[in-house]
């Protein structure tokens, strides 16, 4: 398999009509360059989750992709609140999401849980009123397919 | 099972997806919470919820369910069924409850995709 993509993509906060809208091109790309379906799903996810959370938290963001042979690298940047307590929001459960949000149907506090099962290697940064880092990274190569 | 054979058990009609009737489904999972789909539901499972907002589209199409069960007598609003159409994921709606739709499909042999969650699931620091 000979991959090679890289790409990134904006997100504006509050924008809820759109929620999902890059994720799901994304994994279409992706798809077609022949990402494997399990490890495919896996990437979605964490892509997902993470467009969520932006548009839900912060005022805006950039999720970036690059793939290589071997991995999925995901980055997501940005712009907003930041998280007070990173613990707390690794902890399945634990959210401060809006109505508007739970309207929506997310806001379970499922998400950066989520994101981590997803991911083999997960890093997250962030600093009160500047923004949110999250770092993920999927192995194409001797992949774990009974993860998720 | 097929969506045919489903449609008939939950007295269900077709809002989208037609030509897609003959697919076999074996598995299920239901709830009203996305986060909750996001984190457990499994591909090639069918999704019954009582949501209708095209996220409940783009959460299945992320995850390759199969088709979405609307529950409830729920009819989705016409950008939501306009994204099924899109990316290709079958669309029912059934007037019984979810607690019946649930009971009903696994009385007929359809089970849960998970059946229960692991103690692991949960990351705890």
């Amino acid at each position: 398999m000979n991959l090679s993509y890289e790409n990134s993509f904006e997100i504006q906060g509050g924008n809820f009509k759109k929620a999902g809208d890059i994720s799901v091109q994304i994994k279409k790309v992706l798809q077609n360059l022949g990402v494997p379906r399990a490890i495919l799903r896996r990437v979605a996810i964490a892509v997902y989750e993470s467009e969520i959370n932006i548009i839900s938290y912060a005022n805006k963001g950039i999720i970036h992709i690059q793939v290589s042979p071997e991995t999925v690298s995901i980055e997501a940047e940005d712009e907003g609140p930041g998280i007070e307590n990173i613990e707390l929001a690794m902890r399945a459960g634990y959210s401060t999401a809006t109505d508007k949000i739970r309207e929506m149907g997310f806001g379970a506090g499922m998400g950066i849980p989520n994101i981590i099962n997803c991911s083999d290697t997960f890093n997250i940064t962030s600093e009160v009123n500047k923004g949110t880092h999250l770092t993920m990274i999927i192995q194409l190569t001797n992949n774990q397919e009974e993860k998720n | 099972m097929t969506l045919f054979e489903i449609m008939d058990i939950l007295d269900a009609k077709c809002l989208v997806g037609r030509k897609q009737l003959n697919m076999e489904v074996e598995t299920a999972f239901s709830a009203d919470l996305l986060s909750d789909v996001l984190a457990f539901a499994k591909a090639g499972s069918l999704l019954l919820t009582g949501l209708t907002n095209p996220q409940i589209v783009r959460t299945a199409s992320i995850l390759d369910i199969a088709a979405i069960i609307l529950v409830r007598g729920k009819i989705a609003p016409d950008e939501t069924l306009r994204m099924a159409d899109e990316l290709e994921i079958p669309m029912l709606s059934t007037r019984y409850i979810l607690f019946e739709t649930s009971g009903r499909l696994f009385m007929n042999g359809i089970k849960g995709c998970v059946e229960r969650v692991g103690s692991d699931t949960y990351v705890t620091l």
